[in-house]
């Protein structure tokens, strides 16, 4: 009899729960507001800014009337954007080719050794402090020497670019590879698997969302170490990126262009960060929790 | 006793391990697994036990003594399962559970029906498709385990399974897990440090104690199975566990 009592209470109890759903307390309404805000405010806001800086800086440029060789105003630099998009892009081409490439130069060459020194800890030890050492020298030190010992151009830049970027991919992918489960590192053994099992089944899968951080910081890297070596390297001509683009006007006081060849690049580097940000979330939305918190 | 039908599946000769610190984490340990056996070890944090299933799992070397295999073995003819569910985030449910297979370089395609019947078993048939991630933790635990029988191996290791679960769970899987053994048969090795979870699954408890770790006594619960809500409630149960905390009591005062 009291048996059936509890029950029929928590039936109740269940039933006014029911009915309250449509009612939703002060707490989580406010909770709810502020959910929407911050979703809508996330695009508003930095558009706000934006439009506030630009008008800001047009309006300094024009009631100083500073001259357009010290400062050129919002509208000049857009034109001259369009009007020389030409030699722009072509010099945009160039640093886009070397930083691409010196990408990829350095997620072979990172992947690579970082599999290396799981393999052997000899090896590790033996050579991850000069792969430090690689990293803390500031590129633009290292870049004269380069150019002194490397005659083809190109092969100079991507040389200098690879060095900036591979580091974060070799580092992050190392310490994936490292960051096993260690009882499923246990699992793989008691099925005997081996060391080439253990790589592709286990290690390589782990490391993915290592990798894809370091991959993302590597990008912006790879078009700095590009357009650092291109300032180094200094030549001009025919086949020069936007770096030199950018030296060239400052000599010739074409600030505007400087300007335009600036925006470009910055564009550039918002567009790898992105495009790398959408790789990772393609390849880790349907497991991984750094995707799982991005969605909610 | 059902000790004497049931053939010799692999015995434990005074196995003794000394880590490299000298810490002695077992001692003269002798235990006999008859194949359908399922015995517990149980005993206070410290005694060994885990370290004793990692050297049975091959995951060790014992520094004296020897593990005696009374059949062949090879890959798949151990099932282990962990404290952690310890799946593979990255994977779906059936392509955890081909995990073993995968392992023996068979695909997906040729072991199909023994994943789908391994999670059958479990009662999964419907998440396979599931990341591990969309799943409880007691659900996650069932795909543990499915992996554990996939390969239908002669001995599945179980080291504190559902220890980290909340208790509605962990009854449940209890019980699924005796339903389990009904079905295919196996023979289980499982650490707990839980009195009550080592009577109401096990025919055989072997109460460990720390420092060095051994084996103190023997305790074998004559309870027929099928096991179920009614043993968990009976004077009977009570009793045996009464008698099994004794032993683990004392165990402790040693």
């Amino acid at each position: 009899m009291v048996h059936t009592d509890i029950q029929l209470d928590s039936s109740n109890h269940e039933t006014s729960m029911g009915s309250t759903t449509g009612v939703v307390d002060r707490n989580e309404l406010q909770k709810k507001r502020k959910e929407r805000a911050e979703k809508i405010g996330k695009w508003v806001m930095p558009f706000i800014v934006f439009v506030i800086t630009i008008w800001l800086w047009d309006y300094i440029v024009s009631s100083n009337e500073i001259p357009h060789y010290i400062l050129p105003g919002p509208g000049l630099v857009v034109d001259t954007l369009i009007q020389d998009l030409g030699i722009l892009f072509s010099a945009l081409k160039v640093t886009l080719q070397i930083t691409l490439l010196a990408l990829a130069v350095a997620v072979i060459g990172g992947v690579g050794l970082a599999i290396l020194f799981t393999q052997s800890k000899f090896v590790e030890i033996s050579f991850f402090p000069y792969a430090v050492i690689l990293q803390v020298t500031p590129i633009i030190s290292i870049a004269p020497l380069i150019f002194i010992y490397v005659d083809n151009r190109m092969v100079g830049l991507l040389l200098c670019a690879w060095i900036v970027a591979f580091f974060p991919v070799l580092s992050n992918t190392t310490l994936g590879l490292n960051s096993v489960d260690h009882n499923l590192k246990d699992l793989f053994k008691i099925y005997e698997a081996n060391r080439w099992q253990k790589l592709l089944h286990l290690q390589l899968p782990s490391a993915l969302p290592y990798f894809l951080g370091g991959l993302r910081i590597a990008g912006g890297l790879a078009l700095i170490g590009a357009v650092v070596a291109e300032y180094v390297a200094g030549t001009g001509g025919i086949g020069s990126g936007l770096a030199y683009t950018i030296l060239e006007a400052g000599y010739r006081l074409n600030i505007p262009r400087m300007f335009a060849a600036l925006l470009l690049i910055a564009g550039t580097g918002v567009l790898i960060f992105v495009l790398l940000s959408f790789l990772s979330h393609l390849l880790l939305h349907k497991w991984h929790e750094s995707a799982l918190e991005k969605e909610t | 006793m059902s000790e004497n039908k049931r053939p010799l599946l692999l015995e434990l000769k005074k196995v003794g391990k000394t880590f490299a610190e000298d810490i002695v984490a077992l001692k003269d340990m002798d235990l006999r697994i008859h194949s359908g056996d399922f015995i517990s070890l149980l005993g206070p944090s410290g005694c060994g036990k885990s370290t004793a299933l990692r050297i049975i799992a091959g995951l060790t070397t014992p520094t004296l003594g020897q593990v005696d295999w009374k059949v062949n073995h090879g890959s798949g003819s151990i099932g282990v399962v962990f404290q952690e569910a310890t799946l593979m985030p990255w994977a779906t449910v059936e392509k955890n559970v081909w995990l073993p297979f995968r392992l023996q370089n068979k695909s997906f395609q040729e072991t199909k029906d023994e994943i789908e019947h391994s999670l059958e078993l479990v009662g999964l048939k419907e998440f396979i498709k599931s990341y591990p991630r969309e799943l409880s933790g007691g659900m996650k635990m069932r795909v543990s385990i499915a992996r554990a029988l996939v390969t239908d191996p002669k001995v599945i290791l179980m080291d504190e399974p559902f220890a980290a679960l909340d208790e509605i769970t962990r009854f449940k899987l209890n019980n699924d897990l005796l339903a389990l053994r009904e079905t295919i048969g196996c023979t289980i090795i499982f650490v707990t440090h839980s009195v009550f979870e080592s009577v109401f699954l096990s025919d055989r408890i072997a109460v460990m104690a720390a420092r060095p770790g051994r084996v103190i006594q023997e305790l074998i619960v004559d309870e027929p199975y099928p096991r179920g809500e009614t043993f968990r409630t009976s004077a009977s149960y009570g009793i045996i566990c009464r008698k099994t905390s004794d032993a683990l009591k004392l165990s402790m005062e040693n």
